[in-house]
């Protein structure tokens, strides 16, 4: 499969549909394997790291889940090509840094990718919208099975699976969901929620950065740790916890719209106002804004239909995804934010003006009125 | 505050995590920061930064000697990446790396998916291990017939074995 095939479809986690599908943008599960007694990749040599490669890279490609797969070197893509993948999360930062003797392969849904050589001999992830992780493990799950009985993992019976870190090493496996969250953020209860979630051996992170510097509102919570615990615990202290992150978002529109109604109405018409005219915007600055067009989807304030185009933006306008049409000349960061706010306006223009009236709060409980 | 890994320039980034109720801060500048990937979301950096500090001292108390057969990592190397050469390095440096996990993990023992090849071979070394203790009971006991018949189960699990 093509390259461009790729690039012309987003991935099925985007478009999808899943359980909380509002504040859950998608769950994700990545384990670490590796090849028993071969040097892991930060310390092979480059003839070991293709022996590997090749290895495992046949491996994979014999699953059924890959019949019509895309599948590369490292060395074989361009710095543009690497970027938009990983800005779709199909790799990452690190493994998009490697050449020789790394690969990616990948299906054809974008919902399974298999990182070669990235610090681990295999870094196998899938991932689906909404929140979904114990079906993301299961498909994850399989692979991993079926990879085992044709190639020889280290694995150990008191420490499980070995990785090239030892703070991977048991089950191998981060279980991660991104969370929609400008309710926290909006009544500054962000990092209250992000400390609690630390303290029980949790991690949440920014989508760009750390705590409140989190563009478009963005988080990522996933465990922190992965020996003492079967897969099953891992995952269930995970939903646990996002269930009620979940709660406590929803509270916090329903009190927004309560007790701060015209500076949340105020916030949706000036992104609104902003993404429709604007003729430069970098990166930051709309990430944050879609993500309170985002907001007043959930809350009614636009019709449901517009939710995929929105979505869609959130990746579209990311920079090396804004540059796929132009491969070959580098853009200039001016260049890139005139072209995607001239993207953002021809997508904004069939988006209605934001109609208040039909703000409407969904919650689990109603909120608090003390 | 100075920086933690360099110990030469100004703090800049602070980074606390508690697990099990156990705090552990690092402060770093700006640019070991960015080396140690403090910012990449996706990376499990926080980690593997506290691990490689925090813990240097754990992994120095091994003889600083050992080397794996395998792949030839040491001690030294360890201690500059926070990462093993190969799987076989655990057995070689498990003396610094368990402490470690301690202090990282819910626990020290994997209770969690066994690959299938591995259940197999795990569920054979049990049965061959009772199998032996009771040929040694038999043959305390001097009930030789019995004991004759265990030798051929055994035979016959070993020959599975080396199949
Ligand atoms: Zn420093
Ligand atoms: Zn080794």
């Amino acid at each position: 499969m093509k390259f461009s095939r790729i690039i012309a479809n987003t991935g099925e986690w985007l478009s999808g549909e899943g359980p909380n599908r509002q504040i859950v943008v998608s769950s994700r599960v990545r384990l670490a394997r590796n090849l028993r007694n071969k040097p892991f990749p930060g310390w092979a040599k480059k003839a070991e790291r293709l022996e590997v490669m090749t290895a495992v890279k046949e491996a994979v490609s014999r699953l059924p889940e890959m019949e019509d797969s895309f599948s590369e070197n490292l060395e074989a893509l361009s710095p543009l090509e690497k970027q938009v993948l990983v800005e779709r999360h199909l790799i990452s930062r690190e493994h998009a840094a490697k050449g020789v003797g790394s690969a990616v392969v990948m299906n054809t849904p974008q919902s399974l990718s298999v990182m070669i050589n990235e610090e681990d001999h295999l870094r196998m992830q899938a991932i689906c919208c909404g929140l979904q992780l114990e079906n993301v493990h299961k498909m994850i799950d399989r692979v991993d099975t079926e990879l085992d009985g044709q190639l020889e993992i280290a694995f150990d019976d008191t420490l499980g699976y070995l990785t090239a870190c030892p703070s991977n090493v048991g089950t191998g496996m981060r279980a991660s969901a991104m969370l929609h969250l400008p309710g926290l953020v909006m009544s500054d209860q962000i990092n209250k929620i992000i400390n609690s979630v630390n303290k029980i051996g949790l991690a949440v992170r920014g989508l760009h950065g750390e705590g409140t510097e989190a563009m478009g509102n963005l988080f990522q919570v996933s465990n922190q740790t992965t020996l003492g615990e079967t897969e099953g615990e891992i995952i269930g202290r995970l939903n646990r916890v996002i269930e009620q992150i979940i709660d406590h978002e929803q509270n916090a529109r329903a009190l927004l719209a309560q007790r701060k109604a015209i500076t949340l109405h105020d916030q949706i018409g000036r992104a609104y106002g902003l993404l429709s005219h604007a003729y430069s915007i970098s990166s930051k600055e709309a990430l944050n804004l879609l993500s309170i067009i985002k907001l007043g989807i959930d809350l009614a304030v636009f019709p449901d239909a517009h939710r995929f185009p929105v979505d869609e933006l959130f990746i579209e306008t990311q920079p090396a995804h804004l540059q796929k049409g132009a491969q070959l000349q580098k853009m200039t960061s001016e260049e890139r934010d005139s072209l995607r706010a001239d993207l953002i306006r021809s997508k904004l223009a069939q988006v209605p003006q934001p109609d208040i009236s039909r703000l409407t709060i969904s919650t689990h409980e109603p909120p608090e009125t003390t | 505050m100075q920086c933690d890994v360099c110990q030469s320039k100004e703090a800049t980034v602070f980074l606390t995590q508690i697990v099990d109720g156990k705090m552990q801060k690092v402060n770093l500048c700006e640019g070991c920061s960015k080396e140690k990937g403090v910012n990449d979301p996706t990376g499990f950096a926080l980690a593997d930064l506290l691990l490689g500090l925090g813990d240097s001292q754990q992994i120095e108390k091994t003889a600083a000697s050992n080397k794996c057969p395998v792949c030839g990592f040491t001690q030294a190397d360890f201690k500059k990446t926070g990462r093993l050469g190969c799987s076989n390095c655990y057995s070689v440096f498990a003396e610094g790396i368990l402490p470690m996990l301690k202090n990282m993990h819910k626990g020290t023992r994997h209770t969690g998916k066994v690959p299938a090849v591995h259940a197999e071979q795990r569920e054979r070394s049990e049965k061959m291990k009772s199998l032996q203790e009771s040929l040694d009971k038999a043959i305390a006991d001097e009930e030789f017939e019995l004991a004759a018949d265990l030798r051929d189960r055994i035979r016959q699990v070993e020959a599975e074995l080396a199949k």
